[in-house]
């Protein structure tokens, strides 16, 4: 086969690559990312004496635990190309949902299911809305952020869901050993089982593909209305696993529990280097990501900062960190 | 335009439906459609109605506003503690004030969409939360109360001409000012050709950047305005003040056939649309139902209103087929 | 590449003309890898239509653009009534009188016709404020000056695409033009609103304008041009007076080179069928597609841009759903109802449009190759990177792939390179019918020839092969056998003796069928 001949003498060997994974990595978003991080735990320990205490500092990984395991499904989500603005609402109505299975005597175990089984119900019914009828994710989910939260109102108005069964606290107060809470591993396992997903799966390249190209992704052979589906559902059922531990965590259901813990969600996200507009990001971006934001906001909060102030310093981070790059790209031309 | 068609538009499908609701309402309710209680009703509404004329540009140009209510809010403790300090400066002034800082911060938003080209959602995301947050530090978190507001100052918005309020006449202003602008001016059909095909608009010479821009900064001019008006009207300022609203003035703005990837929209429908959500929250207590529906009542409404949006706007393919063209 | 100018084309004979309005020299553009225009010339005479003629990738459309003052040229000058002009900006063009009709409008849904036509210099009245009055009624007479009924104060929306068009011709002629370019007016407009536009053109001549007429229909070119111009590879070729030219003139100069000699040489060994499809339909795109496709062989699709190939090699891949016909894969018959049955059968597709359908620019090459495979190198799911860069070291090799590393950026390499990847992607799922739409648009002549022969090697492997193409050369060069399409259907299916670039041509534009 003369054929075969010519295009074998042609061939030249291309490396796999040209930098060690390890190289790059070091000048990577999560470098800096963890950098900040140790920065402001430093800080943190000079400006107070109590902050190095390990009881204090498993408080403060409450801060964050939560929105945390939240974001790990919204990173995917928003790599994309997609993005869930209903999380906090999704919260609301799960909490209420078992709330009210609580006040008829529901069980631990019924009860976690009814949460997780009614997120994910919000989780399908956005994902449906985007992928079934193809309307923008923004839209919807400022739609339904306005519905779960409305009918948790219509449920509880002005009053407040308590009697959880006694062994419920178990998620949100109990301690899996020593300072080690059960959020805490619970934050650690969920941070494992994505960062598998995205980096390590057929599904997580899928997830990569579709943010930076959904034409092309599709013109692959990728089921790109599914794995958005999917990602609307994982993200969904990790809002349920938040409002297992904050309702345990807290005790009790109000209509406004996780009020604009989407916001939070969101900046988390972007704050650990997912790009907004999708197609990049990583999991371990987002866990810095979350030590940052639990720090900074554990630290504030030794120093007798108010919350909204905490707010202020969370949006702004929010734009900073797209703005930065973008203006010293501008400066450098 | 034909009958037909102008009953088929968006704008006669929601005035047709808020015709129904109204008819409905007073088969049992007669007082609700009193005319003393519709002009209650539109007064009510009048903030809803000149935010969503605001928000609708943004829209148009393929953006959205998240920052509204915040900037409102912000806005509102700043006339209310300059009231505070002076209680003599006449309430142009206090108006003044109130547009010019609402504007600067809807510039801030623009600025940041245009120049660095940060997605609109995550600036406002970030400026809600910062500009509601600096009322807190400027207020320190207390309230500004009736008795420290000055009566010129209270009475301002409440001020009856000709049977209405001045709240009133504001936003039938702001609405006739908005459709001159965007019917025509030059500007005001940027927005809508910005918004429906950017690359085209560029080749017609409209700077999509600033026409995005100037979006932003109506936007923030107009909830600068509100700012004043809704503390003047209640008569008290605080740092939650209109927090959440800014989801009724987007639901506004879906609800009233704005078209959220731009280009697409119309005063009438904006208006409508806040005339829909605000016969509704009236129209709650008068029929018994907990005024906590009106959330979720709202959410279902923008659900609806964007797959009936998404239904309209289907594209079509290329037609090669010669028998298909003639067949459409 | 041999450059031949037909010698009937070499000195445009001298005319009774007046000067030209408009006069390219030695108009050059180049892009990264690509030279685009070469030491092109063009005239314009008022009261004229100058048809300007060549195969897709001639560079009809960076003249256009150059005219428009989108691109600017690299070399030579623009004379305008035989003064140096520079066009630097969309608006200093449209001040020096030049407008254009683009193929595809570019237009705004959502305002008015009247609108749309005086967007940016709509008549003033009090206050500075938009006459709305005034500027209706100008739009309806433009309008009516064009024949069409129209109501100025329509949503474009609500109109057909003729009727879009038009406005789009009213926008270009409500600025004071002189040169008006057309640029496949005709590519949606059925025969009355051809005929419609002809009278317009007929009209526009009367009045002085210069008109740049851009067709690849044969008849409408005989029928309404005085002269003409034939571009090839960026190259003016030959131009003249239609009245002095024939049909098989233009053909010839248009098509040009020697066709057997820059392609590979291949004694095709045509083996069983694998693909049968019968009577393939959609609604509104193709209707009546059959045909059968063996292993070995190599299926040209010819048409021209519009004809519904691309279409129907998108339905045959899963992208859209066919509302009739069926399918069978060695006989067997088969559903296909998305890409990844698409895939699963062995049917794979290389998309026309790289950039969007095919290139996944911002991820490494070797995550582009293995994207369709990612369920060969996995294992329950996981990734094996080993095997990934195994996969895609292999294929990239096969096809001659130059990059600094198999984990650089798709995105920042040349456009055949990027195509070698498209390609290695799909035959790195072992396919048993790979569909190439457009295989070698927009890349350089190195890498064409690469594609070429990679194509021919695959099928003495003993794959299917369908090539669309639009270049006559590739498709005879290329093909055992060529399917015609026209406005959705099978025109003519053409092998052997048949298989001329005349035949071809004639087939494509139906010259002698219809249209007459």
């Amino acid at each position: 086969m003369t054929d075969m001949n010519l295009t074998r003498e042609a061939v030249r060997a291309i490396p796999d690559r040209l930098e060690h994974p390890a190289r790059r990595a070091l000048k990577s978003w999560e470098t800096l990312l963890l950098a900040v991080a140790v920065a402001i735990f430093i800080a943190n320990s000079f400006a107070s004496p109590y902050f190095l205490d390990p009881w204090n500092l498993s408080d403060a990984t409450f801060n964050f635990t939560e929105k945390a395991m939240i974001a790990f499904a919204m990173a995917l989500l928003i790599i994309a190309g997609e993005i869930d603005l209903s999380v906090a609402s999704t919260i609301a109505l799960a909490s209420t949902a078992m709330g009210a299975a609580a006040q008829v005597g529901v069980g631990t175990p019924g009860l976690v299911a009814i949460g997780l089984a009614v997120s994910l119900a919000c989780g399908a019914f956005n994902g449906a809305l985007v992928t079934g009828l193809g309307l923008p994710s923004i839209v919807v989910t400022i739609g339904t952020m306005s519905l779960y939260r409305g009918i948790s109102y219509i449920v509880l108005g002005d009053q407040a869901y308590r009697g959880y069964p006694a062994d419920f606290a178990w998620f949100g107060q109990g301690y899996a050993f020593w300072v080690i809470s059960v959020e805490f591993v619970l934050f650690a396992l969920f941070a494992l089982l994505f960062g598998i997903l995205l980096h390590a799966t057929n599904f997580g390249r899928a997830v990569y593909a579709i943010g930076n190209n959904a034409t092309a992704a599709a013109f692959s052979g990728i089921r790109v209305e599914r794995v958005k589906f999917i990602l609307f559902l994982l993200t969904g059922l990790m809002s349920g696993v938040a409002a297992v531990c904050l309702t345990s965590r807290l005790g009790s259901t109000r209509p406004s529990i996780a009020m604009g813990w989407e916001l939070e969600v969101v900046t988390m996200v972007v704050l650990g280097g997912v790009s907004i507009l999708g197609g990049a990001g990583s999991i371990p971006g987002v866990v810095i990501a979350a030590f940052v934001m639990g720090l900074v906001t554990f630290g504030l909060g030794l120093l007798n900062v108010p919350g909204i102030v905490m707010s202020i310093v969370i949006g702004a981070l929010l734009i900073a960190v797209i703005a930065l790059p973008r203006l010293w790209r501008k400066w450098r031309g | 335009m034909t009958l037909t068609r102008l009953l088929k538009t968006r704008e006669a499908m929601l005035a047709v439906a808020i015709a129904l609701m109204l008819a409905l309402i007073a088969s049992r309710f007669p007082a609700f459609v009193a005319p003393g209680n519709l002009v209650a009703v539109f007064n009510d509404t009048a903030p809803l109605i000149i935010l969503a004329l605001g928000q609708m540009v943004v829209i148009l140009t393929r953006c959205i506003d998240l920052s509204v209510a915040a900037t409102l809010a912000l806005t509102g403790m700043v006339v209310a503690m300059l009231n505070l300090a002076l209680p003599d400066l006449p309430v142009a002034a206090i108006l003044a004030v109130a547009v010019a800082l609402g504007c600067g911060l809807g510039m801030v938003n623009g600025l940041l969409v245009w120049k660095l080209d940060i997605p609109p959602i995550v600036v406002t995301l970030g400026t809600m939360t910062i500009y509601r947050g600096t009322a807190f530090l400027i207020s320190g978190g207390k309230w500004v109360n009736a008795h420290e507001m000055s009566d010129a100052f209270k009475a301002f918005p409440r001020a009856q001409i000709l049977g209405l309020p001045v709240m009133s006449w504001i936003a039938i202003l702001v609405v006739v000012l908005l459709a001159v602008l965007l019917s025509r001016t030059e500007t005001g059909r940027a927005f809508y050709a910005a918004g429906g095909n950017p690359d085209a608009a560029t080749y017609a010479g409209i700077d999509v950047g600033r026409t995005r821009f100037l979006a932003f900064a109506l936007s923030g001019a107009l909830a600068g305005l509100v700012g004043y008006l809704w503390v003047a009207r209640y008569a008290v300022a605080y740092v939650d003040l209109a927090a959440g609203f800014e989801l009724d003035v987007v639901a506004a703005c879906v609800i009233g056939g704005v078209a959220i990837m731009g280009g697409v929209g119309s005063v009438a429908g904006a208006v409508l649309g806040a005339l829909f959500l605000g016969v509704i929250k009236n129209a709650l207590p008068v029929i018994n139902v907990s005024p906590f529906w009106q959330m979720a009542i709202s959410g279902a409404a923008i659900i609806i209103a964007v797959i009936l949006n998404a239904k309209a706007g289907r594209t079509r393919g290329r037609i090669i087929l010669r028998q298909a063209e003639a067949a459409r | 590449m041999r450059q031949e100018i037909p010698p009937a084309a070499a000195g445009p004979s001298p005319l009774p003309h007046d000067a030209p309005i408009l006069a390219l020299r030695g108009i050059t553009k180049t892009f990264p890898g690509v030279r685009a225009l070469s030491d092109v010339a063009l005239e314009l005479y008022p009261g004229q239509v100058t048809a300007l003629i060549g195969e897709n990738g001639a560079g009809k459309s960076t003249l256009v653009k150059i005219l428009t003052g989108i691109y600017q040229p690299d070399g030579g000058e623009i004379l305008l009534d035989g003064a140096p002009a520079r066009l630097d900006s969309p608006q200093a063009a449209a001040a020096a009188g030049i407008t254009a009709i683009h193929q595809e409008t570019v237009l705004f849904d959502d305002l008015t016709v009247a609108e749309n036509i005086f967007l940016g210099h709509a008549p003033r009245g009090r206050f500075g404020l938009i006459d709305t009055r005034a500027m209706r009624a100008r739009a309806a007479r433009l309008l009516q000056g064009l024949g069409a009924e129209i109501d100025p104060g329509t949503p474009l929306r609500d109109l057909g695409i003729a009727s879009k068009h038009l406005v789009a011709i009213a926008r270009a002629l409500s600025i004071e033009a002189r040169v008006v370019i057309m640029d496949e007016p005709t590519a949606a407009l059925s025969h009355k609103e051809i005929e419609e536009l002809y009278t317009l053109i007929e009209r526009l001549k009367a009045q002085g304008k210069a008109i740049l007429f851009i067709s690849h229909k044969f008849d409408e070119i005989f029928r309404i041009a005085d002269r003409y111009t034939v571009f090839r590879d960026g190259q003016m070729v030959g131009a003249g007076l239609i009245a002095e030219a024939s049909e098989a003139d233009l053909v010839r100069q248009m098509v040009g080179r020697d066709v057997s000699q820059i392609f590979p040489s291949r004694t095709p060994r045509i083996g069983a069928p694998v693909l049968q499809v019968e009577g393939y339909a959609h609604p509104t795109e193709f209707a009546d597609i059959s045909f059968t496709l063996r292993a070995g062989e190599i299926l040209g699709f010819y048409g021209l841009v519009g004809a519904g190939r691309s279409e129907f090699c998108q339905a045959l891949f899963g992208m859209t759903r066919p509302a009739a016909g069926s399918l069978r894969i060695d006989g067997q018959p088969v559903a296909i109802r998305s890409p990844a049955d698409a895939v699963a059968h062995g049917i794979v597709y290389v998309p026309e449009d790289r950039g969007r359908q095919g290139a996944i620019g911002a991820m490494p090459i070797f995550q582009n190759v293995t994207l369709p495979s990612l369920a060969r190198i996995s294992r329950n799911g996981f990734l094996r990177l080993a095997e990934e860069f195994r996969l895609a070291r292999d294929y990239c090799e096969r096809l001659d792939l130059r990059a600094a590393s198999l984990d650089t950026p798709l995105g920042t390499l040349s456009g055949g390179n990027q195509q070698k990847v498209v390609i290695a992607k799909w035959l790195a799922t072992r396919p048993r019918v790979i569909i190439l739409d457009e295989p070698t648009k927009g890349i350089d002549i190195g890498s064409k020839a690469a594609v070429h022969e990679f194509m021919a090697e695959l099928a003495a492997q003993g794959l299917a092969v369908i090539m669309v193409s639009s270049e006559i050369p590739e498709i005879l060069g290329m093909s055992d056998r060529v399917i015609v399409m026209r406005e959705g259907r099978i025109a003519a299916e053409l092998s052997g003796g048949d298989l001329t670039p005349e035949t071809l041509v004639r087939h494509a534009a139906g010259i002698g069928e219809t249209g007459q």
